[in-house]
């Protein structure tokens, strides 16, 4: 006898649930909750203090016609791999670049030897920053992972971010920019972004799984990428809306077409949030890119996966060690950048 | 007053009214309905109603009002930085209102020129390059308009900042740029947009000078906002007060001064020195008497403190008013005084039938 037995008897649908009846095998909480007959503490209290909560799976119970939550979840994995081959069709092609551009950028990053690869990233420091200071910071860093055998992962990790990172601002600039023009677009977007972000990172990897090989770099270049874009698309949005309404008026009023107003006045001004925008997507691929390492993204992540499944701690700490001095050098040198941006047009604003 | 000059830009019957349907507000509007009724029943804001002013080439035609009048909505109408809800807006004859936006942008590149109050220059470009906007938005090349640019700095009195970045500027100097860069276009119209609101008194005043000094070799045709009397009445060819939206009064401002309509005018101008503003043409009389005995000579555009000086406070005296060598009229000394008496309100306008 089920508690919601009644509902189905009052109805006259008695008949209709044991007809349709879905009999599945039992669920592992059915099973921990068998109890011997006859043994049942809970009998003498009244049945109103223990009312379950009229559930899809409480209900099951007086009625088995009705599905159980189990088979929710079963039917939206039945769905999902009935479109994937469909959706495998068109997401394959579309972003197989995506994989090249990642096996491109790991193989040069590799095969590039140490002694160009480090003044040239060096270099790169200097020219965005022009700060002696952090140069010597980052040399220090790079030095010392290398010194520790640690520089090949490091660069691997450094190529993955370096794709995802490009691609992010290739992508989200524009999104960012079409938001900022039109209302209807920014409503749109915003709960998207807003489900991007807070999805919990695993959750992209479940369904990435399904659709593509596990031996293909995009299926965490997808994966990385949807995570870290977020930031550039909404401080670009933010930055073109934040922009003087008088400058804009201004453009407008000496006759400027809206190219001219986006090229030469929108974007400069609205530079410093989409740099700040940048630092963050930065950010944000690494911390994805060590979470990638579950589903075979190659860098330091798949060091600090080595600690956590053979209890190695030295590893796992070192490697980790690995990722914060990455992720000071990837901040710094673009907050660096970001400060010389800042330099040129923030005055204005203040004076 | 000048007569003869072409009437440049015409505004016809023009309403403003902001909110959800401004279509149908206006027919509740040209039903008689008032601003705050408007407001109260409607939820729309009238924000100008039934405009309609002629401003002449060449002139400086200051519109005034308090702030919410309607004075920046209604200069952004002649460039369609807003679109109006009902009228014509003629500019050498043509309605503007029936340009595509091809034609505005030609409008807006050759023919007007903006002046803001808040400057509104581009920060992350050089003054030489701001000065130059106008000519690097109709795709010249840099090298065709830097001289030009440079040209209209010296001319501003800001030769040799051209490679510095607004921010660098004062307020007063960043708004040269802001004038340099309108002139620089070479339009024929200049719309300024409380150009001189954001500064401080003692440069206000140099800038207003600038104004004049450049208008008078220029000759353009120049529409300025303001919200300060004393700045209008200094600028002004053409007045045009406006309040909620209507235009109070228009014409020439020592006309306004001695013959206000309005009591909203007369508060307006109760707290004017009248003998710093007025001036002898505007109280002298025809020369009737031809044998009258004159104590001197003034010039027609002295200012009645000026001839206050001169007479050392006799009101026994009389003027003689020369221009070009011919007497044109006769100041008498008590007419002269009549005239300070602030309450000078006509005896058919408002303010008379009202009290």
């Amino acid at each position: 006898m089920a508690t919601y037995d009644f509902i189905f008897n009052v109805l006259g649908l008695r008949e209709w649930c044991d007809k349709d009846a879905t009999v599945g095998p039992m669920t592992m909480a059915e099973l921990l909750n068998r109890k011997p007959a006859g043994d049942d503490p809970k009998a003498d209290i009244g049945p109103m203090w223990e009312l379950p909560f009229p559930s899809l799976d409480a209900l099951n119970k007086a009625c088995p016609a009705i599905a159980r939550t189990r088979d929710l979840t079963k039917g939206v994995e039945a769905s999902f791999l009935d479109i994937k081959d469909t959706l495998k069709v068109v997401l394959d092609p579309l972003t197989q670049p995506l994989s090249w551009f990642i096996r491109g950028a790991l193989y040069a990053f590799q095969t590039t030897p140490w002694f160009i690869m480090i003044p040239l990233l060096l270099a790169l420091t200097y020219f965005a920053s022009r700060s002696l200071r952090l140069v010597g910071f980052v040399a220090a860093s790079i030095l010392f992972m290398a010194f520790i055998d640690h520089y090949d992962f490091a660069m691997q990790t450094l190529a993955i971010i370096f794709v995802c990172a490009l691609l992010c601002v290739l992508l989200g600039v524009p999104i960012g920019i079409a938001m900022s023009r039109s209302d209807t677009m920014q409503r749109l977007t915003i709960p998207v972004l807003d489900m991007l972000q807070t999805l919990p990172p695993f959750v992209y990897l479940i369904p990435l799984i399904f659709l593509f090989s596990v031996t293909e770099p995009k299926l965490y270049g997808i994966a990385i990428i949807l995570y870290a874009i977020v930031p550039v698309i909404r401080l670009t949005d933010l930055g073109i809306r934040l922009v003087d309404k008088e400058v804009i008026e201004a453009a407008d009023a000496f006759g400027m077409t809206e190219r001219q107003k986006l090229y030469g006045v929108q974007i400069p001004l609205a530079l410093p949030n989409i740099m700040a925008g940048v630092n963050q997507t930065i950010m944000m691929s690494l911390a994805m890119v060590v979470i990638a390492s579950l589903v075979s993204a190659p860098g330091l992540g798949v060091l600090v996966l080595r600690g956590i499944r053979n209890l190695e701690l030295g590893v796992g700490l070192i490697a980790g060690l690995g990722i914060v001095l990455l992720a000071v050098i990837l901040d710094r040198v673009t907050k660096a950048a970001l400060a010389r941006v800042n330099a040129a047009s923030a005055v204005q604003r203040n004076s | 007053m000048v007569m003869d000059k072409d009437i440049k830009i015409s505004i016809r019957n023009l309403y403003k009214i902001f909110g959800t349907k401004p279509r149908a507000a206006l027919e509740h509007v040209r039903n008689g309905l008032c601003k705050a009724e408007l407001m109260a029943q409607h939820h729309h804001v009238l924000g100008l109603q039934d405009i309609n002013v002629d401003m002449r080439s060449g002139d400086i035609t200051v519109i005034m009002g308090l702030s919410g009048s309607g004075k920046s909505t209604l200069i952004r109408h002649l460039n369609r930085l807003i679109e109006p809800t009902a009228g014509e807006i003629i500019v050498d004859g043509e309605n503007v209102l029936t340009y595509g936006e091809r034609r505005l942008r030609k409008l807006r590149r050759e023919q007007m020129s903006m002046v803001f109050q808040h400057f509104a220059l581009l920060p992350h470009r050089t003054v030489l390059e701001n000065t130059g906007m106008a000519q690097a938005v109709r795709g010249n090349p840099r090298s065709d308009y830097e001289g030009e640019a440079r040209k209209w700095l010296d001319r501003v009195g800001l030769g040799g900042q051209g490679g510095q970045y607004p921010h660098q500027l004062s307020g007063g100097m960043q708004q040269r740029v802001g004038i340099a860069r309108a002139l620089a276009s070479n339009s024929p119209i200049m719309l300024m947009d409380e150009a001189f609101s954001a500064l401080d008194p003692l440069i206000r005043t140099d800038m207003q000078d600038l104004l004049l000094e450049l208008q008078e070799e220029l000759q353009k045709t120049v529409i300025f906002i303001s919200h300060d009397l004393d700045e209008a009445l200094k600028l002004a060819d053409h007045l045009v007060i406006l309040k909620d939206g209507q235009v109070v009064q228009q014409g020439e401002p020592q006309d306004i001064l001695l013959h206000p309509n309005d009591p909203y005018i007369v508060d307006f101008i109760s707290d004017i020195n009248r003998a710093r503003v007025l001036r002898v043409r505007s109280v002298m009389e025809s020369p009737d008497d031809p044998d009258q005995s004159f104590a001197g000579e003034v010039d027609p555009d002295d200012t009645l403190e000026s001839v206050i000086a001169t007479s050392g406070g006799d009101t026994a005296l009389c003027y003689r008013v020369m221009r070009d060598g011919h007497q044109i009229g006769v100041l008498d000394m008590k007419k002269l005084v009549r005239a300070l008496v602030p309450t000078g309100a006509a005896q058919n306008g408002m303010r008379a039938q009202a009290v």
